[in-house]
């Protein structure tokens, strides 16, 4: 079946995306990434260690001609700054993908969406792939589209929370609105959470913490791949209707 | 001459350019994005671009975030 994810010209193999932060140590990363089957990978932009030049880098792990690097904002308060770390970014990598994050608030790491709308708009003018991490507002979903994000990623609940989708019908609504794909952006805990998500009918999730923070981060990884996988072929398929009664499904004729 | 690297005050030799920097922290140009005093310097700039004492430059890299 082909249902390849393609957003502004670049295929995606998986539906699944995943973060990089939080792991113990390198080999866990590079471990955990191989088995959720993901080929997009967030990273964020740091200053380099001047003084150990010899302590390892992430991409010594993380080969960048496997994966798509979706650069990050992350810790970006401000649309100047969101703007300085997504110049950078395209200046240390090999793409225009960016992933827009504008924080307004340090305890729950909402977006500030009045600032992202600004930066989104400056970036896409810049001819940046903008993917903003937003709210689950329908209108401001509509707003960043219309400001020239190449996707909107709606939050399912605060990073790195585990809570899961908080607003299904808001999503509901975001998906049924969008001229561009819906990737569900942080908040989600576990397998479920993610099927939810595809069976909304979103295109891909990204996760970093769900997997990151797990017991076994390589075994929850793999069943974040098969999460996303279920939770698309059910959405493809079509769910049943819900109803109160039941309807039996042997059938009475030819009973004793 | 002093340079403000990645905030930290260091001496270095004048007349050192962008890559002259790179090569002597060891620090492969492929890898990295340089900015001096807050303007992004391109890669193929990094051989003519030449610092001044004073000049703040910031090297970033990827590292490990969601």
């Amino acid at each position: 079946m082909d249902d390849k994810l393609v957003i502004r010209g670049i295929e995606f193999k998986s539906r699944l995306w995943v973060g990089t932060g939080k792991y113990k140590d390198f080999e866990e990363t590079k471990r955990a990434i191989e088995a959720s089957g993901a080929d997009v990978v967030t990273v964020a932009v740091r200053r380099v260690n001047i003084f150990d030049r010899k302590s390892e880098n992430l991409f010594d792990y993380i080969d960048p001609k496997k994966y798509k690097i979706l650069p990050n904002t992350a810790g970006c308060y401000t649309v100047e700054d969101a703007l300085r770390y997504a110049r950078l970014a395209r200046e240390a990598g090999i793409s225009d993908l960016i992933k827009l994050e504008v924080i307004g608030d340090e305890k729950t790491l909402f977006p500030d969406t009045c600032g992202l709308l600004k930066a989104t708009e400056i970036l896409a003018e810049e001819g940046f792939i903008v993917l903003p991490y937003t709210n689950d507002d329908p209108v401001m979903a509509k707003r960043l589209v219309d400001a020239g994000a190449a996707a909107v990623m709606p939050l399912a609940a605060p990073i790195g929370s585990g809570l899961g989708i908080r607003n299904p019908y808001n999503i509901k609504i975001i998906l049924e609105q969008a001229k561009v794909p819906v990737i569900v952006d942080a908040g989600v805990g576990t397998a479920s959470d993610v099927v939810v998500a595809m069976e909304l009918g979103c295109d891909a999730v990204l996760l970093n913490t769900a997997i990151a923070g797990a017991k076994d981060p390589i075994v929850m990884a793999e069943a974040m791949k098969h999460a996303v996988i279920a939770g698309r072929l059910a959405y493809k398929a079509g769910r049943i209707q819900r109803k109160l009664y039941a309807t039996a499904s042997s059938p009475i004729e030819g009973m004793l | 001459m002093r340079l403000k690297l990645n905030g930290t005050d260091l001496e270095f030799q004048d007349g050192i350019t962008v890559a002259g920097l790179l090569k002597n922290l060891e620090i492969e140009p492929a890898k990295v994005a340089v900015e001096v005093n807050l303007k992004i310097i391109k890669k193929q700039d990094y051989q003519e671009q030449i610092l001044k004492d004073g000049d703040s430059i910031e090297i970033v890299n990827f590292v490990g975030g969601g």
